[in-house]
């Protein structure tokens, strides 16, 4: 699109936005973006969403990414709005979320000057961005933010950053957003290498004791379809990792629970005693394989695929490396399965199921049902039956973020939005927010707990302001529960400042926001209060679950260890 | 091992800073590093000299690749080389040093590039070795300053890296 009047580089921002088909921005106005914010005034095709803090903002569009097939945005200002908006970025960056961050900048002539909210946005945002940009001159701009959407959401997709200073957003300039972009140093590979992917089918219909173990990269790539119908024309098991839930249906028995730190221990134990194991769209990490020495002792063929060279024999060495998009891939793969005349080996993979149901048999997740405490796995499992296991579930990160992802059966793709990467605590409230942005009429739940909330909880007067109706269920254990559950099993039950004094009326707190406040302290009145809740549509509701504050979640492999060097409860500390 | 790495990548501000600080971030060892614009003034031509084992050489063309200005990464050291290092001396040259110190320079083919009573500069191409050589051969006590470019590298024959 072109015009042939002349535009302010504000304008242009707008307009570009418009191109890209942005329905949402999220962000926070100060002095370098006010241009850009009267831009946005003149106009009603991109909203605005006004958060309490930068953090969120980002939270919020990396949400809107994680959720939905579109890219996320968010625009905040020079210096602290910035730095206030590294912990949102990186924690997309490390989850691979396309996000375009735009940033104010001082004028160009005040740039290195010390200036008022001045600071180098692009040196501090490199090492947690995909790319970033400082645009210097408007008639750059239109093509910059081009090249930011096309790098955030092609190849392994990632937040890319463009740095705006005011002088720019002032100046003017005639518009053209360009149709194509072409860059001879970032031409991203979809096709995997014929002769690998040969191989890798060869290879997945002669295993004896095969393992489908995929990570977030199948839900990037919208391949969770595909996904489904290889796993159900080869009847194996499959492991989805916590950035993976919801890309195999968790209702199906072949999949096996999650993998790593937290996972099932029929999970863990199939990964280490497969011969086969298919790698699509995860990255071996520490938190999935425990220690890589000992994950190595296990002799099995590695298939990996993954967009990611990188990726590729960084932790774990591969026996079949294919790089390319998991889709394209995939779809390759279930082709020549069709087309072979090899058929899995039936009598051995029965042989595998049944090793594999004993594991299940011992029940790695159960919990004292009989309690009189409010148990957390009961709970996230009440929300599941209530929600009819399809709602958009967010969580923040520790204890109930484990949880949350073992106990909420998730059996589409982006339905389950947390931080897997970073681990950024303050995360759930915001990233329900961009969730309900996404998906108005959807029910979205937040799971969290009483220390991580309170990273962001001035975002629950964003949720006033906008209407976003989304249901918080805080598992209050009084404790930084993953922290005093490490202290237990590592320290000695030395509980060195995981005890959180003085914690805050959460009912009263979300009344003050003008939201409905809930405390339950019974197991019998958790499902009603759900109920309630769920059935005030139109209202944030904040349900303060007084949990059992000695609680820890099982399985756990300790840092370190062996995946198959499981604690299984309480009883074999 | 030592690896030489030949990087083409586009010539914009802030590349060489992505460059390094993807060496800092990830804890791999530069131990030279030069850059210049080539022939064609919208790209340059960097060399860097590290070391690592082959699984960390691999990480490192991988992560080179990775980065969104980066045209070309090759391990130079895969194939057939040369490598050539520039090398200035400022060495004091008086009484019989002053002979002495020219005989050492014409011995290395170095040139001497600038005369005063009491020093020369002396100018060196050669590779690392060769340079290390001559510092080792002259007495370390006359040597006032030395500077040197790190190493450039480019493939024997008939390869090369372009666009």
């Amino acid at each position: 699109m072109s015009s042939t009047e002349e535009l302010t580089g504000a304008e242009i921002v707008v307009r570009c936005l418009q191109e890209e088909k942005v329905e949402h921005v999220v962000g926070y106005p100060g002095g370098a973006v006010l241009y850009i914010y009267d831009a946005l005034f003149n106009q009603d095709s991109v909203k605005h969403i006004l958060v309490r803090h930068e953090q969120g903002a980002v939270h919020a569009a990396d949400a809107y990414s994680r959720s939905s097939d579109k890219t996320g945005v968010c625009l905040v200002t020079s210096g602290p709005g910035v730095t206030n908006a590294v912990t949102g970025i990186a924690t997309a960056y490390l989850d691979s979320i396309p996000m375009v961050v735009l940033t104010g900048q001082v004028p160009t002539h005040a740039i290195g000057l010390d200036a008022f909210q001045e600071c180098d946005t692009v040196g501090i945002t490199r090492p947690i961005v995909k790319h970033n940009f400082l645009v210097k001159d408007v008639r750059d701009l239109a093509a910059t933010l081009k090249k930011a959407f096309y790098i955030a959401r092609t190849g392994r997709p990632g937040p890319v950053l463009v740095d705006i200073p005011k002088d720019v957003s002032a100046k003017k300039t005639a518009f053209h957003y360009p149709a194509d972009v072409a860059m001879r140093s970032y031409t991203p590979v979809v096709k995997g290498h014929a002769g690998q992917i040969k191989k890798a089918v060869q290879m997945i219909l002669t295993a004896k004791r095969p393992m489908i173990y995929t990570g977030g990269g199948v839900i990037l790539s919208d391949s969770s379809a595909e996904l489904n119908q290889l796993v159900d024309m080869l009847g194996y098991p499959c492991t989805n990792t916590l950035m993976g839930l919801g890309a195999f249906k968790a209702t199906d028995r072949k999949f096996v629970g999650m993998p790593g730190m937290h996972g099932t221990y029929e999970a863990n134990l199939a990964m280490q005693n497969c011969d086969v194991l298919v790698a699509i769209g995860a990255r071996f990490d520490d938190r999935v394989i425990g220690n890589p020495a000992d994950f190595a002792k296990h002799q099995r063929q590695i298939i990996h695929i993954d967009i990611d060279p990188s990726s590729i024999s960084k932790r774990v060495k591969v026996d079949v490396p294919i790089v390319g998009d998991v889709k394209d891939v995939m779809q390759e793969v279930i082709r020549q399965i069709k087309a072979s005349d090899i058929k899995p080996d039936a009598v051995a993979l029965d042989a595998w199921w049944r090793q594999i149901e004993e594991w299940r048999s011992r029940d790695c997740l159960s919990y004292d049902r009989a309690s009189e405490k409010i148990k957390p796995q009961y709970v996230v499992e009440k929300l599941w039956e209530l929600t009819n296991g399809d709602a958009f579930v967010t969580s923040d990160v520790g204890q109930h973020q484990m949880w949350a992802a073992q106990f909420y059966k998730f059996d589409k793709p982006r339905r389950w939005i947390n931080s897997g990467g970073l681990g950024t605590m303050g995360v759930g409230l915001p990233y329900a927010m961009g969730v309900q942005m996404a998906h108005p009429d959807a029910t979205v739940a937040c799971i969290t707990g009483e220390a991580s909330i309170q990273m962001c909880i001035q975002e629950l007067s964003t949720c006033k302001q906008y209407r976003l109706p989304v249901k918080l269920l805080n598992l209050n254990n009084g404790y930084l529960g993953m922290v005093r559950q490490w202290q237990q099993i590592e320290y000695g039950s030395r509980y060195s400042e995981s005890y959180v004094e003085a914690l805050p009326d959460f009912v009263k707190l979300a009344e003050s926001y003008g939201h409905v406040g809930m405390q339950i302290t019974r197991p019998r009145d958790v499902e009603g209060a759900i109920r309630e809740a769920l059935k005030l549509k139109d209202r944030t509701v904040f349900m303060d679950f007084l949990t059992d504050p000695a609680e820890n979640v099982w399985p756990m492999v300790q840092a370190g260890k062996g995946l198959t060097q499981m604690l299984l409860g309480s009883e074999e500390l | 091992m030592r690896h030489i790495i030949s990087i083409l990548l586009e010539n914009e501000a802030g590349a060489l800073s992505r460059v390094a600080g993807l060496f800092s971030a990830r804890g791999y060892n530069i131990e030279t590093l030069t850059v210049a614009p080539t022939e064609d003034p919208s790209l340059s031509r960097m060399t860097i000299v590290t070391k690592g084992s082959e699984d960390v050489i691999e990480q490192i063309t991988k992560h080179l690749n990775r980065l969104i200005e980066v045209v070309k990464v090759v391990d130079l050291s895969e194939g057939a080389h040369i490598e050539r290092e520039l090398m200035l001396v400022k060495v004091r040259a008086t009484g019989k040093e002053r002979e002495e110190m020219k005989r050492m320079a014409e011995i290395f083919r170095g040139r001497i590039i600038d005369v005063t009573d009491k020093a020369y500069t002396i100018e060196l191409t050669g590779d690392v070795a060769k340079l290390d050589a001559f510092i080792e051969g002259i007495d370390r006590a006359l040597i006032l300053e030395t500077v040197r470019t790190g190493v450039s590298g480019i493939g024997r024959g008939e390869r090369v890296l372009k666009v």
